[in-house]
């Protein structure tokens, strides 16, 4: 009886020691998952999660602040690929999900107000005061901030259009059911 | 819009002529059989193939898939031949058409259907049988049965009686060499010259048997429908363990031309071990997977606790092909010096 | 005698090719109009340097190649430019692309063409030339030749192939140009082979085309000396021996996998009309304007037709009569081409052939059935991959999986289907995986870019305000070290600079109407009237009680928007917000 103890407290204080070595010398600095999550975001810095930016929206979901469901930029397939790495449950968006836009600025209405310029998160539009602004379109993310502040609405959001060098091929899968 | 695309030409080929051929390939060996031991086996291929077109269609139905595409793929046929085939022609009838049932609806369609099963339905099949009713399944007829009277038995019409069946010869090899213990009293050969169930090389008859199997095999790798990758290696898997032990010691351990031709080995190279949707795919896994199969059939049969172990060596390896896929895939054009 | 290697895999279709070599070359007539794409080779999109109501001459470059890897385009005929649009586009996607529509005016004037002899300029100048020209890869590839002209600095060229294999069924136009015009294929072989200099040019013709490999092999000994390192081999029928890839492995038993150049292994491959063109565009002055398209299939008449770039494919089609249950185009081959969505779609740099469709002659595919993990596939792949399994991760689209197993190895090329026995059509579903990965590959970069680009804008901001934060405590600084000191010269003399320091401290108290905020906001409030009023002139008058041909030409304006902009019109009305 006091042997088999002895044995297990032994045993437990072995473990116990290698575990001890195992926090100190491979400690992990920093979050990995946050940036692991960050990488599977977007990037549009839209803010329609509610959090400025999509750091902050990582991080709120490593801490379990967030849900994971509230990326709209993202859609569908951005809350399955987050479940499928946090092994939470799939949920539906949160938001309608909008196919990709870019904004563009009405050049005969610009005044010149570099309010949008201001807004813009990731310095999508060019253009100084009093100077026509434009929206580069190959940077534009679509996250609508810029239609707020513009004084004489001139910004609409367009759909980008699908041409020859973004087409892509369609999932072959039809399903049997209906092949029947 | 649906986009029809390229290629617009496609070679004449299908599911259904595969299994077709496989079928084809079978007959010489049903034709043995039935020269043989009578047409009782005919009884159960009957059974079996009817049962699996029936539990194949309700199964589709219940999955909402639809029929005429799937049963006319002769796949279900495929898998209650090989049960019937697999099975002691005196089993009975319900027997048959239990295992028929399991191995279409559970541990075919149950895993998703043609494609999707990762262990062969036909062995699934006879290792639950010969778990459940070892007894029923160890009644092997002699080549001295009558039809009418095998048939009473099949329907159960009649008790069964010792005296219509006797062993197989690995059966009976086994047997015999557990009663002489360790006394090695009685030696291989002279079970051999005993037993009425021993013909020239193997079982009487069974050898025959085996022979048509091989057969129509070697023409199923002519026409290309399997690849001599696994009925190679499986024969090879089998004589590389068989032929060291009976060249050490012949009066206990049988010799490999008789482990060839006796039980499911013959069936099982050709047409067991080859199903496609179960084994393993790339060149090389084919061979390891093969010869393994051989060598742990041999290793049942002789150490293990069963007459025939080319069943569960299957099953067991059907669980290691993903494994063996893995590790075996060959390298691509240009990227072969990696 | 060379000796020939294997490469595995591979299928030996029925080749239907004795049907279009029975004629000669037929130079197909003018037709109606020419709609030239301006995107026609792999790399840059070429800008057009014409504009709608220009006269133009035969040969005359209306598209400025982009970048290094780009090749101009070029006028066919002399005539007028009436549209500079999007037209239908000749891809399996039915989209539009950017096109110049020229209407010839009959007379087929020639520019002032300028033949070169090349051995007098440097290599890059020729490459130079050839890109001008707009010569690029006609095996199908399009990619722009001069881009490949170029040796390893490490690896010496060893061997230049020259593909005439044409292995898929129903081309014919290789076989063609080389027992018609084998001279000059030859000839531009030989400029190639002076850029890259190998120590063998090896030119591949499959077994099934003897009058081709004759005609070559004579224009070869014609020429004599210059060309001694030229030797034409006949290797077996199988497709795709005719994949460069292939062709490659055969003749040098080199394999050149996706992540290589083949460059790197000191070859390189052209096709024979590739060669045929660079010789025209050197030696003449002719920039490609014009190839050889096979017109086969459900016709009367197949035959091979010498055919003007931007010749509408249905007008082309009618040349060989079409049978009456002919029911679409086919363009290329059987194996690796695409039924053409809209049959005005024009005849491009990648055409090769033109395949009239039908039911009778190619049946409907029967229903795909589930995989049975047969092998076949993996048997027929000349890549030597394992379809089956890329299957599976595609239809599961777990691409990281599939890249794993090494699918942009993968040529398409359509073996693989040919012989699955379940009729999965395995080629659909790796494209469908490729497209995928490059849409977010793409994606991935943009995301990058965007992040970057925060983080910078956020960096800069922090970067500011830390400015005006050290500039306010400057001048916050200043302002208390002035008024201490004022402070002291108040103190010794009190009475007469009591009024100013107060003056001083009181001067923050703004006044209400002149203070900067309020002059800002009137200028705000006057501009957004200034715009309100001009957005009302923008808008259009006069819109209603129009006649018939201005409410068409508004319709069309309107539908092109609506093309471009997936909307009807930008401007958004008084008020609106437009989302």
């Amino acid at each position: 009886m006091i042997s088999a103890l002895a044995i297990m407290a032994l045993g437990a204080i072995i473990l116990g020691a290698a575990l001890g070595f195992a926090s100190i010398k491979f400690k992990v600095y920093g979050n990995p998952l946050v940036e692991k999550i960050e990488g599977l975001l977007p990037q549009t810095q839209c803010g329609q999660c509610g959090y400025p930016g999509c750091h902050p929206y990582a991080e709120a979901i490593a801490k379990g602040e967030a849900d994971i469901n509230l990326c709209p930029p993202g859609g569908e397939e951005g809350v399955r690929k987050l479940a499928d790495l946090l092994g939470r449950e799939v949920k539906a968006l949160n938001a309608e999900e909008k196919p990709k836009q870019v904004a563009i600025i009405d050049e005969n209405t610009c005044i010149g107000c570099t309010l949008c310029i201001q807004a813009c998160p990731v310095d999508a539009i060019v253009g100084a005061a009093k100077q026509m602004h434009t929206i580069i379109a190959k940077q534009c993310t679509g996250c609508e901030l810029c239609l707020p502040p513009c004084p004489v609405e001139c910004i609409a959001m367009v759909a980008i259009p699908e041409t020859v060098d973004n087409w892509k091929w369609k999932y072959p899968v039809t399903e049997i059911r209906k092949a029947a | 819009m649906e986009l029809i695309t390229s290629p617009y030409l496609l070679k004449e080929a299908s599911v259904q002529r595969v299994m077709l051929k496989v079928l084809l390939a079978l007959l010489p060996g049903i034709a043995a059989y039935v020269w043989l031991f009578g047409p009782a086996i005919l009884v159960h291929l009957v059974l079996a193939t009817l049962t699996a077109l029936a539990a194949e269609a309700l199964m589709l139905k219940v999955r909402g898939r639809p029929l005429g595409m799937f049963l006319t793929d002769l796949s279900a046929v495929v898998t209650a031949w090989l049960i019937a085939l697999t099975f002691p022609p005196l089993a009975p009838w319900w027997l048959t058409i239990t295992a028929t049932l399991f191995a279409i609806v559970i541990a075919k369609q149950l895993y998703g259907g043609l494609g999707q099963n990762p262990f062969n339905p036909a062995m699934i099949a006879y290792a639950i049988s010969i778990v459940s009713f070892p007894a029923l399944m160890s009644q092997w007829p002699g080549t001295d049965g009558h039809f009418s009277s095998q048939l009473q038995v099949i329907f159960g019409l009649v008790p069964r009686l010792d005296s219509m069946t006797s062993a197989t010869p690995l059966d009976a090899l086994k047997t015999a060499l557990m009663l002489a213990g360790d006394s090695h009293s009685t030696t291989v050969a002279g079970i051999q010259a005993n037993s009425s169930a021993f013909g020239m090389i193997a079982g009487r008859g069974w050898e025959w048997i085996a022979i048509a199997y091989l057969l129509g095999g070697l023409w199923l790798i002519q026409q290309r429908v399997i690849t001599w990758h696994m009925p190679t290696a499986f024969i090879a898997g089998l004589t590389i363990i068989a032929a060291p032990l009976w060249l050490w010691h012949p009066d206990t351990y049988a010799s490999p031309l008789f482990h060839l031709l006796s039980g499911g080995a013959m069936l099982g190279a050709f047409f067991i071990v080859t199903d496609p949707v179960s084994g393993a795919t790339t060149p090389r896994g084919k061979l390891i997977f093969a010869a393994g199969i051989g060598l742990m059939a041999y290793l049942i049969r002789v150490f293990g606790g069963y007459p025939d172990g080319v069943a569960f060596a299957v099953l067991l390896f059907n669980i290691c092909v993903p494994l063996i896929d893995m590790y075996t895939q060959p390298p691509v054009f240009g990227l072969k010096d990696k | 005698m060379l000796q020939l290697f294997k490469f595995k895999g591979g299928v030996k279709p029925a080749t239907n090719k004795v049907q279009s070599v029975t004629l000669p070359i037929a130079v197909a007539p003018l037709p109606t109009r020419l709609a030239v794409p301006l995107h026609q080779s792999i790399g840059g999109m070429p800008r057009p340097i014409v504009e709608v109501g220009d006269k133009v001459l035969k040969g005359q470059k209306i598209g400025e190649a982009d970048g290094w890897i780009s090749a101009a385009v070029h006028a066919p005929t002399s005539g007028t430019v009436i549209e500079i649009g999007l037209y239908p586009a000749a891809h399996p996607s039915g989209l539009t692309a950017a096109t110049v529509v020229i209407e010839p005016d009959g007379q087929d004037r020639w520019i002032d063409r300028q033949p070169v002899d090349y051995a007098t300029l440097e290599p890059e100048a020729v490459r130079e030339l050839l890109r001008e020209a707009g010569v690029v890869g006609l095996g199908g590839a399009v990619f722009p030749t001069h881009g490949k002209l170029t040796a390893s600095k490490t690896v010496p060229m060893e061997e230049m192939v020259v593909n005439g294999a044409e292995c898929e069924p129903y081309i014919t136009c290789d076989d063609l140009l080389m027992r018609e015009r084998a001279e000059e294929v030859v000839r531009g072989a030989g400029i190639f082979r002076d850029l890259l200099r190998p120590k063998k040019v090896l030119i591949g013709i499959e077994d099934n085309k003897p009058e081709a490999a004759a005609a070559m092999r004579a224009a070869i000994t014609a020429l004599g000396d210059a060309f001694r390192e030229f030797e034409v081999v006949v290797v077996p029928t199988r497709y795709p021996a005719g994949g460069a890839k292939q062709l490659i492995r055969v003749l040098t038993g080199k394999e050149v996998p996706a992540s290589k150049r083949s460059t790197d292994l000191g070859v390189q491959c052209f096709n024979v009309a590739t060669a045929y063109t660079a010789w025209r565009a050197i030696a003449h002055g002719e920039p490609v304007i014009s190839r050889l398209v096979t017109v086969t299939g459900n016709v009367d008449q197949p035959r091979n037709y010498e055919v003007l770039i931007g010749t509408p494919m249905d007008e082309l089609l009618r040349l060989g009569q079409p049978k009456a249950d002919t029911d679409g185009i086919i363009m290329g081959g059987p194996m690796m081409g695409f039924l053409v969505p809209d049959q005005a779609a024009p005849v491009v740099k990648a055409t090769n052939c033109l395949i009239a469709h039908s039911p009778e002659l190619f049946p409907p595919k029967p229903p795909e059935m589930p995989c049975i993990r047969c092998g076949e596939c993996a048997r027929a792949c000349p890549h030597e991959l394992q379809p089956f399994e890329m299957y599976w991760f595609s239809r599961a689209k777990n691409f990281g999986k599939t890249q794993e197993y090494a699918i942009f190895d993968c040529i398409e090329c359509g073996c693989c289907s040919y012989v699955c026995p379940s009729r999965i059509p395995l080629v659909q579903y790796f494209r469908f995986a490729k497209s995928e990965i490059w849409t977010r590959e793409r994606e991935k970069e943009a995301a990058e870019g965007a992040k970057n680009r925060f983080e910078f804008k956020q960096l800069r901001e922090e970067r500011e305000k830390a400015e005006k934060a050290e500039k306010l405590a400057k001048a916050a600084a200043a302002q208390a070290a002035k008024k201490a000191a004022e402070a002291l010269a108040a103190a010794s003399a009190p009475a007469e600079t009591a009024a100013p320091a107060s003056a001083l401290v009181a001067a923050p108290a703004p006044d209400a109407t002149s203070t900067p905020d309020a002059v800002k906001k009137a200028t705000i409030e006057a501009a957004m009237e200034r715009a309100r009023a001009q957005r009302a002139a923008v808008q259009p008058k006069n819109i209603d009680h129009l006649p018939p041909a201005v409410e068409k030409e508004i319709a069309e304006i309107d539908a092109r928007h609506t093309q471009v902009f997936g909307t009807a019109d930008t401007a958004p009305a008084d008020g609106e917000k437009n989302n």
